[in-house]
């Protein structure tokens, strides 16, 4: 089971800015180089710049490897090279086996089809035989709920529609790699979860998953290795609990100056959260979470109040707290001067992600001196019982069956209000 | 070459599916449907007739139902060769969207439009053995030619398909130019008239690589002999010779598609 499935070896890609051919000057010299491409000298020429360059890794028979890095860090690069869309400039890239991808999933529909032959084109596309798709076409057809529909052509159909079918047909490829871009974001949460099952049920099957993702909670749940992308190039590879504190670090270093782009008179130069044991990613529900907040003055500020408020992945506020509330009464800080800011919390949180917002707010003008969105992002893991955003802390005091009690509706348990089956 | 054209075929069933498609998407959500597909060649055909009728009124001999027929059995072809040209050298760049976002082998694409082209054809071809069969032009041993002038005539226009697409995904002016050259090829290309009427210059005519294979089809199917030889073999070689570059041309290029449509 250590045999290697996917191996790529200094991986290069080099792309042109702008547009192709600027003039006929540049495009005779283009032609024929393209016709009579030379050994590859891996230079770079007038407004070319690397999308990728020196990446190697390896993937082994069974194993699930996370892709994760910002916008433009060159993960679809990876995956259009790896599927063969593109070829490398330099490097080379040895599957073994069939290779698949959940990419793009709709892009074989054709409009004007109704979804009964989109799924028979597309299946086709994806690389399965007209024999295969028969064999799966009722399973395909159940999987994305669309009995109703199937007849009818797919411009009818609305965009979620859409791309579960897509999604749908794609599922039912078998290949011994799978490659998986951020197409678990589609159609509503039932059928999320769906996909998220099926996915779990190909890595138990014994495929290869190669999985590239923002959702660092999915690459984190899915993945037991993964592979940092950082401007073209591999900032860490490793397992991906370390991998993904590496992103959070570059990230945070990576930070502007201030809200606006211009110069701040103070500003929030650190945000962190750890526990006892220090800086941390993962944190069990329940337990206690830190949040310190640096910020530094340029010159004499006053009145200050630092905010921190804590979103779950929607950005959906649930929490915040101030200093001023927590009757620390105006700050003030001199030029040079630094602040620094402890915040600890009881993590009633159910598992999920969470980011932190921090802020310096001054009340008596209500206005931010800075702030600083999503500064941290920490996941909660563990309260298997609740569902939902935080943890009431649930115990069952009562659960007893009484024939005796018809009238007495004493102590009725309303359902939460969210409801997921 | 031959990687090509074996993934190709461990892939037939994509081109049969995407053969299908363009025939389906082609006809679709027209109110005469398939009807169209025998009512283009006719009309092609028509057109022939009045050239041929104008010839025949000019020249002051009568027109004969031999005449017509050997316009039906050019025409149609013609037709089928321009219409793959046409719709091959767009092929590619209508599925950008496949080009840049899913693997497949791309040869299936100018392949699959000539195919789509080739199922209208059939379809004519149908309807002009019926008006052959009335006409009274009969039978010979000759027909055999048939099958073989076709293939080769398909295979011609696979190998300009593929070559167009490729160019034109670089280039759209390539798509022009096809346009343009296809436009005024009729004019020389014995379609509505036979390369004999130029005497001595008739072999002019016939360097264009079509001219023979129509030539043949109509001197097989009406005048019951076997096509000139030489002209036969000349075809053959330049279609062949076509072909293969075409597929190294395709093959070169393919890599750069995405990045390049």
């Amino acid at each position: 089971m250590t045999e290697n499935v996917l191996e790529v070896h200094e991986l290069a890609k080099r792309f042109r800015r702008g547009e192709l051919y600027n003039s006929l000057r540049d495009l005779v010299p283009a032609l024929t180089g393209r016709l009579f491409r030379g050994k590859e000298d891996g230079s770079l020429k007038e407004r070319e710049f690397w999308a990728l360059r020196g990446v190697s890794f390896s993937v082994e028979c069974g194993e699930a490897f996370g892709i994760i890095g910002g916008n433009g860090a060159g993960k679809s690069t990876i995956l259009k090279l790896l599927t063969g869309i593109m070829r490398p400039t330099t490097g080379s890239i040895r599957v073994a086996g069939r290779i698949s991808a959940l990419i793009e999933v709709s892009a074989g529909f054709h409009q004007d089809l109704t979804g009964r032959e989109n799924i028979y084109l597309n299946g086709a596309i994806l690389g399965m035989t007209r024999d295969e798709i028969q064999k799966r076409f009722d399973a395909i057809v159940d999987f994305s709920g669309l009995e109703e529909f199937i007849d009818t052509p797919v411009k009818r159909y609305s965009s979620g529609m859409f791309a579960r079918l897509g999604f749908s047909v794609a599922a039912h490829v078998d290949p011994d790699v799978l490659l998986v871009d951020e197409v678990l974001s589609v159609g509503d949460y039932l059928f999320q979860r769906k996909c998220m099952e099926r996915m779990h049920a190909v890595i138990r099957n014994g495929a290869t998953v190669v999985f590239v993702s923002h959702n660092l909670r999915e690459v984190a749940n899915l993945c037991q290795r993964s592979l940092l992308l950082e401007h073209g190039h591999v900032e860490t590879i490793g397992p991906t609990s370390e991998v993904i504190q590496a992103y959070y670090k570059s990230t945070e270093s990576q930070r502007s100056g201030g809200v606006n782009g211009e110069d701040k008179q103070v500003m929030i130069t650190r945000v962190s959260v750890y526990d006892d044991t220090g800086p941390q990613v993962e944190f069990e529900s329940g337990s206690k979470l830190h949040v310190t907040v640096q910020a530094r003055a340029m010159a004499i500020h006053d009145d200050m109040s630092v905010v921190i408020q804590i979103v779950d992945e929607n950005q959906y506020p649930v929490f915040d707290t101030c200093t001023q509330r927590l009757g620390a009464g105006a700050i003030r800080l001199e030029s040079d001067q630094m602040l620094i800011c402890t915040f600890e919390l009881n993590l009633n949180l159910a598992s999920g992600t969470f980011h932190v917002n921090a802020f310096l707010y001054r009340y008596l003008t209500e206005q931010n001196y800075d702030r600083w969105i999503s500064a941290a992002t920490f996941f909660v893991s563990g309260a298997p019982e609740v569902r939902g955003i935080v943890t009431l802390r649930p115990k069952l005091a009562e659960c007893r069956v009484d024939n005796t009690a018809e009238f007495e509706i004493v102590n009725q348990t309303f359902a939460s209000g969210i409801s997921y089956d | 070459m031959v990687d090509g054209l074996k993934e190709l075929f461990d892939r037939r069933d994509l081109l049969y599916i995407v053969t299908w498609r363009e025939i389906k998407i082609k006809y679709k959500q027209s109110v005469m449907g398939m009807a169209w597909a025998v009512l283009m060649p006719c009309i092609i055909v028509c057109a022939g007739l009045i050239v041929r009728f104008a010839f025949a009124r000019l020249s002051g001999n009568p027109l004969t139902l031999a005449d017509l027929a050997f316009v039906a059995v050019k025409a149609a072809p013609w037709a089928f060769f321009v219409s793959a040209l046409r719709f091959g050298a767009n092929s590619l760049v209508a599925n950008t969207n496949l080009v840049t976002k899913v693997y497949m082998p791309r040869l299936v694409f100018p392949i699959a439009a000539v195919f789509s082209q080739l199922f209208d054809f059939v379809v004519a071809g149908v309807v002009i053995t019926v008006f052959l069969v009335i006409s009274g032009v009969g039978v010979s041993v000759h027909l055999i030619w048939v099958p073989v002038l076709i293939v080769l005539l398909v295979l011609l226009a696979t190998a300009f398909a593929i070559m167009f697409s490729a160019a034109t995904l670089f280039f759209r002016d390539v798509k022009y130019i096809v346009e343009v050259i296809l436009t005024f090829a009729i004019f020389f290309t014995p379609v509505f008239y036979e390369s004999h009427l130029f005497g001595p210059w008739a072999p002019l005519l016939l360097v264009n690589p079509v001219s023979p294979l129509l030539e043949g089809l109509s001197t097989v199917v009406i005048l019951h002999q076997s096509p000139p030889l030489f002209w036969f073999v000349y075809s053959s070689v330049v279609t062949a010779v076509l072909f293969i570059l075409a597929l190294l041309m395709f093959q070169k290029l393919d890599p750069f598609f995405a990045e390049s449509i």
